[in-house]
């Protein structure tokens, strides 16, 4: 009898769009957990589930096409199910019944490894509806393996499949190249050997491997083709589908573009302006929990510290969770219904110009929200040097946290003037400076394009699923896996730069707030708090620091002042306001009437000049469409890439890009 | 001797062979063999990619790699409409 603790571990393998995850889903219903293969970036499914008092531990490894990896999902794919340490029990092969042929490659493949292994004939629903019939008994004696058809959207076979998993065998059959393998691998004495071998990074043997791979799989297509005739009755001629009818819409010249940009339109809505509700919400609840918790701590560093710098870093990374729920949520009905890839499709052309994918589309036009979401969601963008470009240029066009910080200048530089040409100024420059983002991002594209080096081979070969309806279950756990790995990857960062920046502007070397207090009591006439504060902002770590920033951002026609809050504004680009309203000491940082009065009315202590001219504004406005100004971004990126290298130089070029300019248009006109 | 890119939407032909050694092994683990049947199905609305049918499914590619498909083209004029 096996005793409760042991256990066996289950790898799913199968093509993309073999309905993998909705199988996976099926067996293990909640019982599932994301983490991560060490040093890439592909998030890794494994969950539970229980027979007979036995758990069954259950990988659901990434799509791949074939043992032979192209990319790097598929690369860890290979590995996971070579890796020994990973102690796989039973492989279960995933196929789709309408596709047999092309799906038998990587099951064959799989086959010759040599271990347990069983094999789903998975949406059979759809096979039969077409009028595909699969003789599976004879399916079963020619690859000798069990079996199982299932329909993993409606639950069915699942029962069946798990008892199957109980008594798989290896089978007897083998489909390599054996003539082959001993011609170019004499030493080797399996397939398995010769698989594992791709993966020594020697010239010799990379050439062999290419050498056998398109001999093998030409000798598997050749068995295939003879257990289809075997195994499958299909209809000469098929009838129109749906699928063609669909396509002959959404790829037309003139309904695919409008159909593509309404789906553009509509997730705009929601990110932009239906995530602004419970965004509210989450700040407001947030506000109450740090009065409620810095009333029932006593008084102190420690309060402090727990209400502004932790309760308010918790409040700025749960802030971004409607925002990514929301993204997710439509991605991943795009991806499921198959439409994802027409988008791909119709856009491709215009978009490989820039070095970027059909694919990127959708988070850079998400980045006017927000960068976040938007860095997550390239994960759908398969070619990696695609990827990384999409992400590395997304931060440059204009998220809604700029949105406060272009509004203040605007209107500082515009106080009085009306119209120009009939149009609204503030309009006018607005508009211009989110034209200015997404130029500078298409253009760094473009560069990057020429910079990156890759040894992946950039192609668009990519199947187009037929259109299924969407799985509200796969949909869910997509939304909530994404939530939960910002929370807690992104997050931790995010924390604990927050709790850096507070200790920055809450601290002060020596005893100088102590000095600020004492004078303040000293003095005849009442000080208010608020100018209290400023001067407390003035002498803290930020403030010295802000000061000591001053002759390197004097070219660009900034202060200390700007310095701090440029400081500040790494926590969010909105901060900049807030800033400022502490250091003029304007009172209320919702209420921007007075702080836009105070820094009209602030003159250059020297020159008697106003300190905020059209050139420091235009300055400080391009300044902030260029720069990275942004910690959860640079969290992400890194959560995303699992490299510091392309935050660090996500950082580098994007605010050496805004320092440049700012210093080009500071001179000329100053 | 013609190659992939330069079908016409409907047309069908059979692989006869690859010119790019790197694509040819995408092109096979896709069910692309040489004596397969394909056919020509859709062209993007910007006239690049296009989409092949091929072993019962549909696979889009760009034309540049549709380039290194050698075909022997078997209906000179049917268009005939894809099943997928």
């Amino acid at each position: 009898m096996p005793s409760k603790t042991s256990h066996t571990s289950i790898a799913l393998i199968g093509n993309p769009n073999s309905g993998k995850s909705t199988l996976f889903n099926s067996l293990t219903g909640l019982h599932q957990k994301t983490g991560n293969y060490s040093g890439v970036t592909v998030d890794k499914h494994y969950g539970t589930y229980q027979l007979n008092g036995i758990e069954y531990q259950i990988t659901d490894l990434p799509g791949t096409y074939s043992l032979y990896p192209k990319s790097m999902d598929e690369e860890v794919a290979c590995k996971a199910l070579l890796n020994e340490q990973e102690k796989i029990d039973v492989v279960v092969i995933v196929v789709d019944s309408s596709n047999l042929k092309r799906h038998l490659l990587l099951a064959t493949q799989v086959i010759d490894l040599k271990k347990p292994c069983v094999m789903v004939l998975n949406m059979i629903d759809e096979a039969e509806k077409n009028n595909i019939i699969i003789y599976k008994e004879e399916l079963e004696k020619l690859l000798g393996i069990k079996v199982i058809t299932t329909n993993s959207r409606k639950k069915e076979g699942i029962k069946e499949l798990k008892e199957a998993i109980t008594q798989a065998k290896n089978s007897d059959s083998i489909f390599y190249n054996f003539e082959k393998q001993k011609q170019l691998f004499p030493q080797a004495d399996s397939y398995k050997q010769v698989i594992t071998s791709q993966f020594n990074n020697t010239k010799q043997n990379s050439s062999d491997i290419k050498a056998f791979e398109l001999a093998d799989n030409i000798h598997r297509f050749a068995k295939i083709n003879y257990i289809v005739a075997k195994c499958i009755k299909q209809p000469k001629q098929l009838s129109k589908s749906h699928t063609q009818k669909l396509d002959s819409f959404f790829t037309h010249k003139f309904f695919g573009f409008a159909f593509f940009f309404f789906v553009l339109f509509i997730i705009f809505q929601f990110i932009f302006y239906v995530a602004e509700y419970p965004m509210t919400w989450i700040e407001e609840g947030f506000a109450q929990l740090m009065s409620f918790t810095a009333n029932a701590l006593p008084a102190g560093q420690l309060n402090d510290l727990v209400v502004n710098g932790i309760l308010a870093g918790i409040s700025g990374i749960v802030v971004f969770v409607p925002q990514i729920a929301l993204l997710f949520f439509f991605i991943a009905i795009l991806e499921d219904t198959g439409y994802m890839a027409r988008a791909s499709f119709i856009l491709d052309k215009v978009m490989r110009r820039f070095g970027l994918n059909g694919k990127s589309v959708i988070p850079m036009i998400s980045s006017v929200a927000c960068a976040v979401p938007s860095i997550m969601s390239t994960r759908t963008i398969t070619n990696w040097k695609d990827r990384i470009i999409t992400i590395l240029v997304t931060p440059l066009i204009s998220c809604s946290a700029r949105l406060p910080v272009y509004t203040l200048l605007i209107s500082i530089m515009f106080a009085g003037k009306q119209t120009f040409l009939g149009f609204n100024y503030q309009g006018l420059v607005l508009m211009a400076m989110y034209v200015l983002g997404f130029v500078a991002a298409l253009l760094a594209a473009y560069i990057l394009k020429r910079v990156l080096k890759t040894e992946e081979k950039s192609y668009f070969i990519m199947e187009l699923p037929v259109y299924r309806k969407p799985q509200w279950q796969t949909v869910a756990m997509l939304v909530f896996d994404k939530v939960k790995v910002f929370l807690f990857d992104a997050g931790k960062i995010i924390l604990a730069i927050s709790v850096v920046l507070w200790f920055l502007t809450t601290h002060a070397p020596g005893n100088a707030f102590e000095e600020i207090d004492k004078k303040a009591q000293a003095s005849h006439i009442t000080l208010s708090e608020e100018s209290i504060n400023a001067e407390k902002l003035e002498a803290s770590y930020a403030g010295v620091l802000g000061k000591k920033m001053e002759p390197i951002i004097k070219p660009l026609g900034f202060d200390w002042k700007i310095g701090i809050a440029l400081i500040t504004s790494f926590a969010a680009r909105e901060v900049f306001v807030g800033t400022m309203a502490t250091i003029y000491s304007s009172g209320d940082s919702e209420n921007t009437e007075t702080l836009r009065e105070k820094l009209i009315a602030e003159k250059n202590f020297e020159t008697q000049q106003p300190s905020y001219s059209n050139a420091v504004c235009w300055s400080l406005l391009v300044f902030y469409v260029f720069a990275m100004q942004c910690m959860s971004t640079l969290a992400t990126t890194y959560r995303e890439t699992k490299h510091w290298k392309w935050p660090a130089i996500q950082l580098v070029f994007m605010t050496g890009l805004a320092y440049l300019s700012s210093f080009a248009i500071y001179s000329v006109f100053s | 001797m013609p190659t992939l890119d330069t079908l016409k939407l409907g047309q069908s032909a059979t692989i006869l062979e690859f010119t790019d050694d790197f694509l040819s092994l995408k092109f096979i683990e896709m069910g692309c063999l040489p004596g397969e049947k394909i056919k020509l199905c859709n062209i993007a609305p910007l006239g690049d990619p296009i989409v092949i049918e091929v072993s019962g499914y549909l696979l889009s590619l760009r034309k540049q790699e549709a380039a290194t498909i050698v075909v022997k083209i078997n209906s000179e004029n049917t268009v005939e409409s894809c099943a997928i």
